[in-house]
């Protein structure tokens, strides 16, 4: 990936959607697609250079390969030895990108939410319990992360609802250019809800903004109450806590109380919601949270559902 | 392990501006509340920087401390987790001014151009 204009050379990501077979598709910036299978790449080895400090004056969008040259930013006489003072930000370009993924959701009306937790927090099933609620009230779309395997994505497809699934190999949370690619592939529809499902990790995913409107923490009960205590970076970086698997306190010796204080210590600005994808407790709130969000992000028009979406009265059987 | 991504992140940053040329080092500065660890980054450098620009190059790191002001009593403190009191007022509305860095704050070439690969 070179990182001035965040053109792709080499990639370890995959992206698949359930029932296109084994197809690895790959979108370059510049819209060319090409399929094929590969390994694990290696570290990005940048091939050219970009003058960082004219920023993106020389950019435009271009296929892997390279056809122009960019204006270098050093022409150094000699072989001196001599340092440049870069104060760069080493995440700025994925900042740039997310900023980019943000305009083009926000553009289009679309509410982006990125869930993320530690494994085993009941995010997926929670998902399922979220798409087959509103399924026929909303549009929505899906992205799944995980290292590997397309086992969410497929869950999710049980729903009806369309799912992209990002296989980040050794990454340990997705990045904004995923997701920009990933958009190219699920093309969400106009004043939709796109949930992002992050890779099961407390800890990375708090660094990378992928352009979302809001994180939305998963906490399950039988995690323990100082977990945001532990994992303050994702407790701090979340808008909303879903404190999940609430039927289980009475089996438990947690204090609930507790735990949201904790949660509340370090993010007094998060919104919590106690909620159960077994009992449906708490859900309605969270379902109405979601609504109103939506509404915000511009959706006016009403939904029609379509003849491939199942009918609101076979939902409600 | 983020730091890999985080270190890989670096060495192309690096290898761009180096426009061809060696680098000899690499100074970045990490904040001590960034979540990033430096020994990670300094175990991943070698790594990542092999068959770049940047092989052999020295890392530095500058770690910065937590630093925060509170909102109440106006003292500028310094923290050393995330969440923290205000050690002179006890007040929770801590705002945080340093210690969540993560830049690269300068390198080093030595002139001498690498041949084209």
């Amino acid at each position: 990936m070179c990182v001035t204009c965040g053109c792709s050379n080499t990639d370890g990501v995959t992206l698949s959607m359930p029932g296109d077979g084994e197809a690895r598709e790959h979108v370059h910036a510049d819209g060319t697609r090409h399929t094929h299978t590969h390994g694990f790449a290696a570290a990005p080895l940048p091939t050219h250079a970009h003058d960082a400090v004219a920023g993106l004056r020389n950019f435009r969008p271009h296929g892997p390969t390279h056809d122009h040259a960019h204006e270098s930013a050093l022409s150094v006489p000699g072989r001196d030895a001599h340092t440049i003072q870069l104060e760069t930000q080493i995440l700025g370009k994925n900042q740039l990108i997310a900023e980019r993924n943000r305009s083009w959701l926000a553009g289009r009306g679309i509410l982006a939410l990125n869930l993320v937790s530690s494994p085993g927090s009941g995010k997926t099933t929670l998902l399922e319990r979220t798409l087959t609620d509103l399924k026929t009230e909303l549009k929505i779309g899906v992205i799944e992360g995980d290292q590997a395997t397309s086992n969410d994505a497929e869950r999710i497809r049980a729903t009806g609802v369309r799912a992209v699934q990002i296989n980040t190999g050794t990454g340990c949370h997705l990045e904004a250019d995923m997701l920009e690619r990933a958009l190219g592939m699920l093309k969400p529809e106009a004043a939709s809800l796109l949930l992002i499902e992050n890779v099961g990790n407390l800890v990375c995913p708090a660094l990378f903004d992928l352009g979302e409107r809001a994180k939305v923490v998963i906490f399950s009960v039988t995690e323990g109450e100082d977990k945001p205590l532990k994992y303050p970076h994702m407790f701090g970086a979340a808008q909303v806590l879903l404190l999940s698997k609430i039927d289980l306190v009475p089996h438990l010796r947690y204090d609930v109380e507790r735990a949201v204080a904790n949660a509340l210590t370090v993010n007094p600005q998060l919104k919590v919601f106690r909620v159960s994808s077994y009992t449906g407790h708490g859900l309605a709130e969270w379902y109405d949270w979601l609504k109103r969000e939506l509404a915000a992000c511009g959706n006016v028009a009403p939904f029609q559902p379509d003849s491939a979406r199942p009918s609101a009265a076979a939902m409600a059987s | 392990m983020h730091e890999l991504s985080i270190t890989r992140n670096v060495v192309a940053i690096v290898s761009e501006r180096a426009a061809g040329q060696r680098v000899t080092r690499v100074r970045l500065e990490i904040g001590r509340l960034s979540a990033i660890m430096p020994d990670a980054i300094r175990f991943c450098f070698d790594i990542c920087a092999e068959n770049t620009p940047a092989a052999g190059a020295q890392l530095e790191i500058d770690e910065i401390p937590g630093r925060a002001s509170c909102n109440d009593c106006g003292a500028e403190v310094e923290l050393i987790a995330l969440v923290g009191r205000c050690p002179n007022c006890d007040s929770s509305g801590l705002r945080l001014i340093a210690g969540q860095e993560m830049k690269i704050r300068e390198i080093e070439l030595d002139g001498e151009m690498e041949p084209c690969a």
